[in-house]
């Protein structure tokens, strides 16, 4: 395999692990406090679908990516009132929101099957994007790339430096007690759930406008799900949520090219499974092993908090 | 309406004062015109049973719960205490009895998370370092709370009111998690901060407590103000008496009894159990042994997270032993027997959690009796239920233990927790075990249904059952048992004959391998875990 191949491979291996970095940031900022929101499929789709029919009709992939991120929050916000204002329980709520986002995006995005769309721009620096290897593995990609790994530094730095971190921890570790010091409680889950959701819009924005720039149906293909297990796999720290979106985002393209190279014998059917029985096996894996994973759950994850007055 | 001895030596107003104060939850009268005051440098102590409205008033005043009806004065004006920000804003700090701690974060994150304005983590880490040496509360701010003790729980919150120079301290329950050692050690640090003009709002039900620390009483019962006085001139007695409105029962043993003394057979022997921890924070359980004849009460005292639980579910069945000689009830192995085989050998459990573990809270009180009873009681005929038995069964349980139920098919959950445990416990001694566990038998129960269950135990044990009682309230220990042994770290000291041993004794074994002394604090860190 020459370098420049591998080149090619590597970018689409940061292409197909993007998307799952956004989504996964947002949920892990979700889930650090206390909820869990199974709809990051739903709210990925409609970030997809709008940022794509925004982009088209107005030729603005800088409002069409504004106007994904508050259509991913706009579900999240719906996805608030019911599991914090009202109460409902968490995992029901969660896989409605996702099959409501299959259903309204499917419809939005009717008009838009088939449509052309300019792709995000590269942002080239002049001199060293022309460099071999480093040139386009570093400073050849577009606005959206760089935004997640920024997300990702800022996510650790906002949870682990500031107060305000520590108090979303805190409200996901122990709701009781932080509303008896006088958090509140209901407030900072709101502001979590919207960011989750604005993250999830992003993800699907990138799909559509970048990964690949077209509209279809359920284009995330259970990358949302993915990004779930991402979470559980990073153990809520986002630096691990970066490796493993890679880690996944390489199992993606290794499959794409095994299949092109004829698939060694396996048939294709096979080869697609593949990220999402990784997926379950990390899953099983961490569920079983004596190990961390439980230990870093927030203790709170899912439980539904009503304050007394 | 007094303001208090202190308020009139200091010559001033009081700090806090609480006019008709009132709080009404769905049902329930919880505070009832609560009128009381607080001077500067006074240790004031809210007496009450469970239940009398204790919590909810100092919730209302640290701005947690809102008052329906009355006003709260602070150094003589009206306020409004909306949440507890407010509150800390006028200067009050508040310990509560469920620490507000966060079990995955570091000393330091939980004093700030408790602080408006905690400035840099670096200045905040010498603050607490300073305060917690003036006070002689040692903490490393740098360590993870779940694996520090209950008493260093305790610790943190207290720093962190007092890193607030806080004008009143409300200290909610603080001594039900402490050995008799810590309790001495906070009493001290609590008259130091009188001495230097806080107030300081002591709840407890714990009477000796109160007539030792406390300047005034404010006693509660129904949600009302039944008395104020000076504990130190009352007696336990007639504390009692204000605080229950009648007479304090103790247990009695039936006559012919010698406690202590070898007697009767051995009905449960436990000998050389091991078993790993199951949880992350457990508690690993090494080569516990000892055993209880026929007509003996048998308590194990110790503090909160010391392998109480698992020997409770090592005793039930729950978790099963590597050996089946690691449990014999009368004589039979059964190590290696699950919960039911145990209680078709006699066995009778009542666990610490009543809501979920000792009953199903959405079930009725007929089917929460068929499940732990259908073997003993024959509530079964091949695979159906005979309802009728299974109803004549639960009426009996909830005539002779005198449970305030409106009938026998309202569900567990609707019960109060002294009601509940009434329920569970005479669930259980109906079946006739020959032997019962009973873990936790008072928690959160009134004193008159404590009694009740005292003297229900005391009765089980007369008719030549063996009983185990595991517990925290080692007073409780004291009055009722005729042996005890103390459990530390997962390892149950050689048992004690009850009438013979010292508090100062036993709370040295609770304290030896627990580590209250500022030194042995870190040395066995690594395997402890408090609830």
């Amino acid at each position: 395999m020459s370098a420049e191949s591998a080149v090619l491979i590597m970018l689409t291996v940061i292409s197909a692990a993007t998307p799952l970095l956004f989504a996964a940031l947002g949920e892990l900022v979700v889930e650090k406090s206390g909820v869990l929101n199974l709809g990051v499929e739903g709210m990925m789709l409609a970030g997809a679908v709008s940022g794509f029919a925004v982009t088209v009709t107005t030729g603005s992939a800088v409002l069409g990516i504004l106007c994904a991120a508050a259509a991913g929050a706009l579900l999240s916000l719906v996805f608030g009132i019911l599991t914090l204002t009202l109460a409902a329980n968490q995992v029901a709520t969660g896989l409605a929101l996702t099959i409501f986002g299959i259903g309204l995006s499917a419809l939005v995005g009717s008009g838009f099957v088939g449509v052309p769309v300019v792709p995000l721009p590269k942002l080239a620096v002049p001199g060293v994007s022309d460099l071999p290897v480093i040139g386009p593995l570093l400073f050849g990609h577009d606005a959206l790339i760089y935004l997640s790994i920024l997300a990702t530094a800022g996510v650790g730095w906002f949870l682990t430096r500031t107060r305000g971190g520590m108090i979303l921890r805190a409200v996901g570790e122990s709701d009781e007690s932080a509303h008896s010091i006088g958090f509140s409680v209901i407030r900072v889950r709101y502001l979590a759930v919207l960011f989750g959701g604005a993250m999830s819009g992003l993800a699907g924005a990138f799909m559509s406008l970048s990964h690949t720039p077209m509209w279809a149906e359920e284009m995330t293909a259970g990358r949302g799900w993915i990004a779930l297990a991402l979470v559980v796999f990073s153990s809520w720290r986002p630096g691990r949520v970066l490796l493993g979106a890679y880690l996944f985002g390489g199992v993606t393209i290794l499959q794409l090219h095994a299949q092109g190279a004829g698939g060694l014998g396996i048939p294709a059917q096979v080869l697609s499974m593949l990220p999402y029985l990784a997926t379950i096996a990390v899953l099983t894996i961490i569920a079983a092993g004596p190990w961390r994973g439980r230990l870093d759950a927030p203790a709170c994850l899912g439980k539904p908090f009503r304050p007394s007055t | 309406m007094s303001n208090g001895a202190a308020g009139a030596r200091h010559g001033l107003g009081p700090r806090l004062q609480v006019r008709a104060l009132t709080k009404r939850f769905p049902g329930v009268l919880a505070n009832d015109g609560v009128d009381f005051a607080v001077a500067p440098g006074e240790i004031h102590a809210l007496l009450g049973e469970n239940g009398a409205g204790k919590s909810t008033l100092v919730r209302m005043i640290y701005g947690v719960l809102h008052p329906d009806e009355g006003e709260i004065r602070w150094d003589g004006r009206v306020v409004r205490i909306e949440d507890p920000r407010a509150a800390r804003r006028l200067g009050i700090g508040m310990v509560f009895q469920h620490f507000s701690l966060f079990e995955a974060m570091s000393v330091l994150e939980n004093v700030a998370l408790g602080m408006d304005d905690p400035g840099g983590m670096a200045a905040l880490a010498r603050r607490v370092s300073e305060v917690s040496a003036s006070y002689g509360l040692a903490l490393d701010p740098s360590r993870g709370v779940h694996t520090l003790s209950v008493g260093e729980r305790q610790r943190i919150e207290i720093v962190r009111c007092l890193l607030q120079n806080p004008k009143l301290l409300i200290m909610d329950e603080p001594t039900s998690v402490l050995t008799p050692q810590e309790v001495e050690r906070l009493f001290e640090t609590l008259r130091k901060l009188a001495r230097e003009g806080c107030s300081i709002l002591y709840i407890s039900h714990k009477l000796e407590e109160i007539k030792v620390l406390c300047d005034r009483a404010t006693i509660l019962r129904d949600g009302r103000v039944v008395a104020e006085c000076n504990p130190a001139t009352e007696t336990k007695g007639s504390l009692a008496r204000l605080m229950i409105g009648a007479e304090l029962k103790t247990a009695k043993r039936r006559a012919g009894h010698d406690p202590g003394v070898d007697q009767g057979s051995v009905r449960l022997a436990v000998e050389g159990l091991d078993l790993a921890a199951e949880e992350i924070h457990g508690v690993n359980l090494k080569n516990i042994s000892f055993s209880v004849r026929a007509g003996e009460l048998f308590g194990i005292a110790g503090v909160a997270g010391n392998g109480q639980k698992e020997l409770e579910l090592a005793l039930s069945g729950e978790r099963r032993a590597k050996v089946a000689e690691a449990v014999r009830i009368d004589g039979h192995k059964a190590g290696h027997l699950n919960t039911r085989a145990r209680r078709h050998l006699g066995l009778g459990c009542v666990p610490e959690g009543r809501r979920g573990h000792g009953a199903v809270p959405a079930m009725s009180l007929v089917e929460n009796v068929i499940l732990s009873g259908y073997d003993r009681m024959k509530l079964l005929s091949s695979i159906f239920i005979k309802d009728g038995e299974a109803r004549r069964f639960a009426k009996r349980v909830v005539e002779t233990f005198d449970v305030r139920a409106p009938g026998t098919g309202v569900s567990a959950g609707s019960l109060s927790g002294g009601n509940l445990q009434k329920f569970i416990v005479g669930r259980e001694i109906l079946q006739s075990p020959g032997v019962l566990i009973v873990s936790q038998p008072t928690w959160g129960v009134d004193a008159g249904a404590a009694a009740a269950i005292h003297q229900a135990m005391a009765d089980l044990a007369a008719d030549g059952a063996a009983v185990v009682i595991i517990s925290q309230d080692l007073d409780e220990l004291l009055q009722i048992t005729d042996r005890l042994a103390v459990i530390g770290l997962g390892v149950l000291s050689a048992p004690l004959v009850t009438s013979q041993v010292s508090v100062e004794k036993i709370g040295l074994l609770m304290g030896g391998v627990h580590g209250t002394a500022p030194g042995s604090d870190r040395s066995s860190g690594s395997d402890r875990h408090a609830v």
